[in-house]
């Protein structure tokens, strides 16, 4: 079989190591325009900031990829032609393939907005992105970043490492809304002000002003209010790759449009992550999902249907995490930042430090013996500290009910040794907001967490 | 195939493809990573302040107080020693409290990449290079540094330190100066993290107390100079024996019973760094001098074999060495093939690879070389952490980004992010026990735990093949 994976990311490299290990006899050809080698995307604004190098993103080393015998190859494919069954490159040459995986991941989206084509504004997304940003920010004063997300804030702290100050704007009240209950939202908000940044909220952009050169010099809000800036980092969302795609008969909306599978309408011809849009999402999961994990699962899932071992894209528990300067986040379960009618919600903050712990509930529909209905946990969500994936994730699965999670919450906590742990203040807050007199029985710790998984 | 009119991606709308091809391409491996000049201006990432500049110039006068004393050759005893530790101690304390105490906790190894001092630049390989030959005279010309021995003669003085050894006092000196200076950098740059601020705390404790302070104190009384956090097979001629000689009976058992007993019971509950990171010399000055080079270490996978050889063959040849000085000793044939294997062993293992290469090459090859291709008392530690040990790095589920912070910045050399995103625990004999892959972790991904001997490992978590539950949910 000869698969060609198109993209180096961490959809198609994870495709590749996986058909690899299942078809010892595949010839597997990984093409990227990027770079030579697969590296850690995420890890992009270390680069810049000065923490690592571009050799220290690189997951393997390069002497893997011919151990493994995955072929690397860099260059652009122009054209897909699915009846011939192979590819155009822009080097000038084809390349056949029976089988062949989209990977190619996305695009930073713009709005369309009057002088976004100015030098100086640009998305961040590629090793050439950070390459263009490394150049058009030497020397510069002051920048602005649109967008409320997880890049947005990186952009912004990549800026002030280099002493440049930023304007951030945000369409919402606060940080994250899609993810974040207002709560948490605002502690990132009081997090980035805290760090020098003019955070704008309510605030869009309207225009980007620039001087004779073609160099942008200025932005305009949707409020009129001008801010001199020379450089602005769009940071407003990614869409999928699939421009070159056009007259393939490979069917797209979005995204590639893929069954359970990952295989598109071509049969043989699979999409993976950022650029694949699903068409019946599995439950609670949007049909594009442009995260490093939904990639990852993706990549393994249409390794499978490669090898016809069938399995469908089954992703589990949701998860996420983030890091907002120096406050770290993560997030268990579906979390619902507007509360359905049959959830609750118990929010613990630290009084002085930047530490939250929410647990969200619901009532399920079934019922107890005594014909009381359980509250069942559906979500957890920790700023400032680290909570255990497999607890969590057990106790969502499994729809523990929430006082015996609160007993055992200790059991989730992850955070380094020493560190003081707060589950017992949740608790008591618990006790005080509902008469209850619970005592918290587990505390971080190895043994703790194997009971709770054993369900001891 | 629609299109969204307002979401279009820029690529679609103008004619440049999103990654331009060209042969003049960049190659990213190519781009430089630090300023190659001696200046410390060229970081990007690095921008004193006043303050930090003149703490800087205080530990700038402690070094030409140095100069200045190693030139007149008498060291004007008592007025430059005042200002080697107040300008080296005081101006260390208050550049790293400028640098790292004020403002946000938090990580920051911001613009080390561009440092010439710290990625191998001009600055790192010159500084390496003047470590280097200190150590060299120290250990074989000392009388080159008749002028800087003489800086500490006040200490010597008072110990009654003969002359023709006082190389040593000033050495000592130096390197519980370097202690306690960067340790208090160590704990200001990771104050968020309590277990760096305690652990931290130990080391500096066992270097003052311990390395220093304990052993001058017996000399003052009289008495012979024991280091007690030092013990066979590292304190190497602690079980040779020759030492029975002179060592006094309570310490002779002391160092035995730690070595077959303190050290596999304590390894078992906490692993290797109950010493190599909390109680340790060498490693309290990795820990703290070398933390801003820790990065430096080779991850690569020819590294790691040849770690796993050169530092078991170390052990081999210690333990030979005790075997056939005692055989020597009781039966006397070995004669002079034993005072050869010790002679070696003194000169490769005890003065080449502890000092001049584990020290002096830091900031070339990172802050543990020693620990972990020489040091034959981690050997032992960690083979019993390897397979008799509750010490694990716990990774969490499948949070790892594979950014490859906690690789880069571990300072044995560890790829933890090999084990970190395939979902597994890191039980590895070379891991100290540091911790700061833990802090420098952005996502909340690794811990270090002690648990049951079983399942110590873990199950990998998002590898699919390995872990089909995940998909078989469905």
């Amino acid at each position: 079989m000869d698969l060609v994976i198109i993209g180096n990311g961490i959809a198609g490299i994870t495709a590749a190591r996986h058909v690899r290990k299942l078809d010892a006899g595949a010839r597997i050809t990984v093409i990227s325009a990027e770079t030579d080698h697969f590296y850690s995307r995420t890890a992009l604004m270390y680069i810049y900031m000065g923490d690592m190098t571009y050799t220290h993103t690189k997951p393997y080393e390069d002497g893997f990829w011919k151990k493994n015998r995955i072929d690397l190859l860099r260059d652009y494919v122009e054209r897909v032609d699915t009846d011939a069954r192979c590819l155009h490159l822009r080097s000038g040459g084809t390349l056949r393939f029976d089988k062949l995986l989209l990977a190619t991941g996305s695009v930073p989206r713009f709005a369309g907005w009057p002088g976004e084509d100015a030098r100086g504004v640009q998305g961040f997304y590629s090793m050439q992105d950070l390459d263009r940003m490394e150049a058009d920010t030497a020397g510069v004063q002051h920048a602005v970043v649109v967008g409320g997300g997880l890049i947005g804030v990186e952009l912004a702290e990549m800026l002030h490492t280099r002493e440049i100050g930023v304007t951030l704007l945000v369409r919402s009240d606060w940080y994250l809304p899609a993810a974040l209950p207002e709560e948490e939202g605002r502690m990132v908000n009081d997090h980035i002000r805290a760090r020098g940044i003019d955070l704008r909220l309510k605030t869009e952009l309207a225009e980007v002003l620039t001087d004779d050169a073609g160099r942008v010099r200025a932005v305009r809000t949707n409020h009129g209010d001008e801010v001199g800036a020379q450089w602005v980092g769009i940071a407003i969302g990614v869409a999928p790759n699939i421009r070159f795609l056009e007259g393939s008969g490979i069917e797209t909306d979005r995204g590639i449009l893929v069954d359970r599978y990952m295989e598109t309408n071509v049969p043989g011809v699979f999409a993976a992550g950022d650029c694949a849009q699903h068409r019946t999402p599995p439950p609670e999961r949007p049909p594009l999902e442009p995260l490093w994990y939904a990639g990852r699962e993706q990549g393994a899932t249409a390794a499978f249907g490669i090898t016809d071992r069938v399995r469908p894209y089954a992703p589990g528990v949701f998860f996420n995490s983030a890091k907002f300067f120096d406050l770290e986040w993560q997030v268990y379960g579906r979390l619902q930042t507007t509360l359905p009618e049959h959830e609750r919600t118990l929010y613990w903050q630290h009084p002085t430090a930047e530490k939250a712990i929410r647990l969200n509930y619901a009532f399920a529909a079934d019922t107890s013996g005594d014909g009381a209905a359980v509250p069942r946990l559906t979500a957890v969500n920790v700023m400032g500290i680290r909570y255990r994936h497999d607890v969590c994730t057990h106790w969502i699965t499994e729809g523990t009910g929430i006082e015996t999670v609160l007993q055992n919450l200790g059991a989730a906590n992850f955070d380094p040794e020493f560190t003081p742990q707060h589950e017992a203040d949740f608790v008591a807050q618990y006790n005080r907001q509902t008469g209850r007199s619970l005592t918290l029985k587990r505390r971080r710790g190895w043994r703790q967490r194997l009971d709770v998984l054993a369900g001891s | 195939m629609t299109t969204q009119t307002l979401d279009r991606p820029r690529a679609e709308r103008t004619a440049q493809a999103p990654f331009p091809l060209s042969a003049d391409r960049p190659s990213f491996d190519q781009v430089p990573t630090y300023d190659p000049s001696l200046s410390l201006t060229g970081n990007p990432a690095y921008h004193p302040s006043a303050g930090q500049k003149v703490a800087l110039a205080a530990v700038g006068l402690a070094a030409l107080a140095c100069l200045a004393g190693w030139a007149s050759g008498t060291g004007f005893s008592g007025l430059l020693m005042a200002v080697v530790v107040l300008g080296f101690g005081g101006g260390g304390v208050a550049y790293a409290w400028l640098t790292y105490g004020r403002g946000h906790a938090g990580t920051h190894n911001h613009g080390i990449m561009f440092s010439a001092q710290q990625a191998r630049g001009h600055a790192g390989w010159l500084w390496g290079i003047l470590l280097t030959g200190l150590y060299v005279l120290v250990y074989w010309f000392p009388q080159y540094l008749a002028g800087l021995v003489a800086v500490f003669d006040p200490i010597s003085n008072l110990l009654g330190y003969p002359e023709g050894s006082r190389q040593w006092v000033m050495y000592g000196s130096f390197y519980t100066l370097a202690v306690a200076t960067m340790g208090v950098r160590a704990m200001l740059k990771y104050r968020h993290v309590r277990y760096q601020r305690i652990r931290t705390a130990s080391v500096m404790f066992c270097q003052l107390v311990f390395g220093y302070s304990l052993p001058y104190l017996l000399v003052f009384f009289g008495q012979p100079e024991l280091y007690l956090h030092y013990f066979w097979p590292l304190d190497y001629d602690g079980l040779w024996p020759d030492t029975f000689g002179w060592m006094p009976l309570a310490a002779l058992i002391f160092g035995a019973a730690m070595i077959f007993i303190g050290t596999p019971v304590l390894t078992y509950f906490f692993g290797k760094r109950w010493y190599c990171s909390w109680v340790c010399g060498c490693g309290g000055l990795a820990e703290t001098a070398g933390d801003p080079y820790r990065h430096l270490s080779d991850k690569s996978l020819r590294a790691w074999r040849i770690e796993r050889w050169m530092i078991h063959g170390v052990l081999a040849f210690i333990v030979l060495t005790t075997l056939i000085l005692w055989a020597n000793a009781q039966w006397g044939v070995l004669g002079p093939v034993a005072e050869g294997f010790k002679k070696w062993y003194v000169f490769f293992i005890g003065l080449m690879f502890a000092g001049v290469i584990g020290v002096g090459f830091y900031p070339v090859f990172g802050s543990r070389v020693w620990c972990r291709f020489g040091c034959p008392m981690a050997a032992i530690l960690g083979l019993q952490q390897r397979f008799f040990s509750r010490f694990r790095i716990t990774t969490n589920g499948s949070q790892c980004i594979s950014c490859g912070n906690c690789s880069t910045y571990c300072e044995m050399g560890i790829d933890v992010r090999w084990y970190a995103q395939r979902g597994q625990n890191i039980v590895r004999a070379s891991c100290v026990g540091c911790g700061v892959c833990s802090a420098v972790c952005p996502r909340g991904v690794l811990s270090l735990e002690s648990g049951p001997l079983t399942a110590r490992f873990g199950t990998p978590q998002n590898n699919l093949i390995e872990d089909l539950d995940i998909l078989d949910a469905s």
